[in-house]
Formats: structure tokens, sequence, C-alpha cells
């Protein structure tokens, strides 16, 4: 049983573009049976936040290859990635790397 | 569940895992390790020699923000001084707001800033006008294949124009291995033999992020909070290199070091072809009554003549289509194809 949570979540490197070009969202997630995890949220992110082309963000459960994910200004391959137990006032940040520089 | 502690100073918490050698590093580790990593890059490369006078290639974009950002900080321990050039394909929509992000940059930075537009340099051309002039012909459209060849000639102008000795470009390692595999699917076995398409010829054009993954660009411009500009080209979505980069991405995620083996550099591999130099044809400047020959100005002459694929294209492919004679600002001609006969 999870309890609802207040994080924050935002968008850079051209993400944003599918978020009506919001980049931070304060977003509180619902009290749920089953704990609050990067998977689920990737799941609320797009029923609830992504507005067009989602295919661009997510792919499988996973977000697509090429966007990278800060949670608390750190790399999610060092927190567990999809398997990582939110926390309240958490920040995740979703940077996509898939345009030219 | 807290990160672990950096492997290099042990004080802070890691913020990154590096691709390559899986190692955990804080931010400020990280930096330091990857501006040490360029600089090894030029100067075990001898790239950039004291005194050169340095035209760096500025979209405004993530790879060539940091490029800039970390020679200017190693600029006064190699000796070298830095000139921004931005090029101007004129592209609707999209380039200006780059260009605004390179001005800014030049501001903060306090370097110098050469603007170059396609229009002035080939006769009015702009990259809308190319697109224009190659579409409506069924296949996929060409337009990026000529803002390649373009592209570098523009940036060679440029440097030209500021006295520079040596031009360098942000691609990074993922883009490197895109080039070898682009090259690769079209059976282009001269280019790869003479270096995959990662400048084998000896031209004073190199790229020092060339060994840093694509990832670490992005947590660099990330830990040093810099300002890019990140939207993707308007033509970009058709793209051949969309293919190779779509491709690599799912390979590396079945095998994490796809990206990195794929550019071992081809000396170190077997090839059959012998290739010498590549073939320069040389053509004057249309229009522009300066005697001076410059390469890549094939692209052009298919251009005016209205035979776009001419250009590009091998052997008979560029004679299929023709188009009715193509001027650069000329929305309303289509061009249709017609038959040939065979010879």
């Amino acid at each position: 049983m999870a309890a609802p949570l207040s994080v924050e979540v935002e968008f850079g490197g051209g993400a944003e573009l599918l978020f009506d070009g919001i980049k931070k969202h304060q977003v509180t997630l619902p009290g749920q049976e089953e704990p609050w995890d990067i998977r689920n949220l990737l799941v609320w992110i797009k029923k609830n936040l992504l507005k067009e082309r989602p295919e661009l963000f997510i792919q499988g459960d996973s977000v697509r290859p090429g966007i990278l994910v800060l949670i608390n200004d750190a790399d999610w391959e060092l927190l567990g990635e999809l398997d990582y137990q939110l926390q309240d006032q958490d920040s995740v940040l979703f940077i996509s790397t898939l345009h030219g520089g | 569940m807290p990160a672990p502690p950096c492997t290099s100073c042990h004080a802070a918490r890691a913020a990154l895992r590096r691709p390559r050698s899986g190692q955990a590093l804080c931010g400020a580790c990280f930096c330091t390790a990857f501006e040490a990593e360029v600089l090894h890059t030029v100067l075990a490369g001898r790239l950039l020699p004291p005194d050169a006078v340095v035209a760096v290639g500025a979209s405004g974009g993530k790879d060539s923000t940091v490029l800039a950002h970390v020679l200017r900080e190693l600029a006064p321990r190699l000796g070298i001084s830095l000139q921004l050039v931005a090029v101007d394909e004129g592209i609707g929509g999209y380039r200006d707001a780059a260009l605004a992000a390179v001005r800014r940059q030049a501001a903060r930075w306090e370097l110098p800033l050469t603007v170059v537009a396609y229009e002035d340099l080939f006769g009015g051309w702009t990259m809308d006008a190319v697109a224009r002039s190659t579409a409506g012909s069924g296949r996929s459209r060409s337009c990026c294949t000529f803002c390649g060849v373009l592209r570098r000639r523009a940036l060679e102008e440029g440097a030209r124009r500021v006295g520079a000795t040596h031009i360098v470009t942000g691609h990074n390692a993922d883009d490197m291995a895109e080039t070898v595999l682009m090259n690769f699917l079209r059976g282009d076995a001269g280019r790869l033999a003479r270096g995959g398409g990662l400048g084998g010829r000896p031209a004073p054009r190199c790229r020092p992020l060339q060994f840093a993954s694509q990832k670490e660009v992005v947590l660099y411009a990330h830990f040093r909070r810099l300002d890019y500009f990140s939207e993707e080209c308007v033509y970009a979505p058709e793209a051949f290199r969309g293919h190779a980069r779509d491709l690599l991405k799912r390979l590396e995620a079945a095998r994490p070091s796809a990206v990195l083996t794929s550019c071992t550099p081809p000396s170190a591999w077997r090839w059959p072809v012998r290739s010498g130099p590549a073939p320069r044809r040389l053509l004057p400047l249309r229009g522009s009554g300066q005697p001076r020959s410059l390469p890549g100005l094939c692209a052009l002459d298919g251009l005016n003549r209205g035979r776009p694929r001419l250009a590009i294209g091998k052997g008979r492919r560029g004679l299929d289509e023709q188009a009715t004679p193509g001027t650069p600002g000329d929305p309303d001609k289509t061009p249709t194809p017609k038959a040939v006969p065979t010879f």
C-alpha cells in the first residue's frame, strides 16, 4: 500500500515538446495498492501528462532508448532504474538526447 | 536507496554510471574526467598544435555547445585561440532559434562569432529551397544529403574568413558509429577504406569529442548547466541517418558496447579495396566571378540544372528523374518524373 506522494517531474533536451512545452511539473501521485516505482510512474505519466506521440517517450514498460533519467540529479542506473521506489519530494528528470548537436 | 559513493573522490554521492567503464562518479569528478579525456584526445592525436586558430562549428546544439565550452577551458593549456563559426542553412522555424542560442553563447563566452549563410554562399539556395526542389519525386527526400555537402563547404568558408588553421566539430562517438553504419549500409567501400567516413584524409578538420558517448555529452552539459538548443531540425525525420540511429540504439540496448566498438579505427580492419584520396572534382563557384575552384559544388550543379539526384545519386539512378530547372526561391516549380531512354 503506497501513500500519496508529491514529486517533481521535469523534462529537458527537447522531451518537453511532448508535454505541451512545459518543463517542470509538480505532481501528486495518489495513494494506491502498488508501490510507486519508476515503472508505475511512467504508466501514470503516459496516462496523465503525455500529450502526443507516446512512442517518442515510452517503449515497452521503459523509456525510449536515448532518453536519460536522473532521480534527484543522479543517473537512474545507479538507483535500480525502473525498480527505484519513489519517495516524497523526489525529483525525476527525463532528458532526451535524440536530436542533432 | 541512495546512490553509492563516488569511486574517485569517495566524498560525494555518485551521480552517474559511465557507459564504457561502468564507473560511478559524482558530477564534479565526472566533469573533470570528461575534460581530461578530451584533452588526451587532442594531445594524443596531435589534433590542435600550439598557436592554432581553431574554428568551432557551432550550431547551438548540445554537442557543439559542450565542445566550445571544453575547448575554451583547455585553450590556455593548449595554446590555441577559438573562433565560433555558425552556418545558416535557411531553414525557417528552426535555424533562427538555434542561431539565437549561438549568439547568447558567443556573448557569454566572449568569443568572436561568424555566421555563414547558404543563401549568400550558394547562389540563393537555402535548405528550404533545396527541400522543395528534391520533393515530389515519390522517393524519400534527399535534402539532408545536400545539407551535409553544403554545410562542410560553408564551414570551410567560415574558417577561411576568420583565418583559422583548424576546424573542429562536435561529433560524438554515437555520431561516428552512425556514420560508419551509414557508409556500410550504402556499400560505400571506398569511403570506409579511406577511414570509415571518420576523416581519413589529411584535412584540418577534427572531432575532439569523437570518443565521448552521447550520454556523457548530455550529462556534462547538464552538470555544467550549459544552455543549448534542443529542437530537432524540421527535415531530420526524413534523413537517412535516423535509420542508422534507431538501429544503433536498439543494438545498444542489447549490447552496450555496440556504439564504441563500431568506432574502432578502420585502420584496424582489413579491407580488400585499396583506395587513394577521395576524388575531388573542382568547379568554379557559379555566379561569383571568382576564379577559385571549390570542391563539393557538383551538388549545386545538379540543383541548378533541375536534376538534383544527378549530383548525389550513383550511376543511372540520377538520370531517371528530370525536373524543371530549379531556381532557389521558386516554390511553384514541382519536378515531374519522365521516362528516360535506355542506353
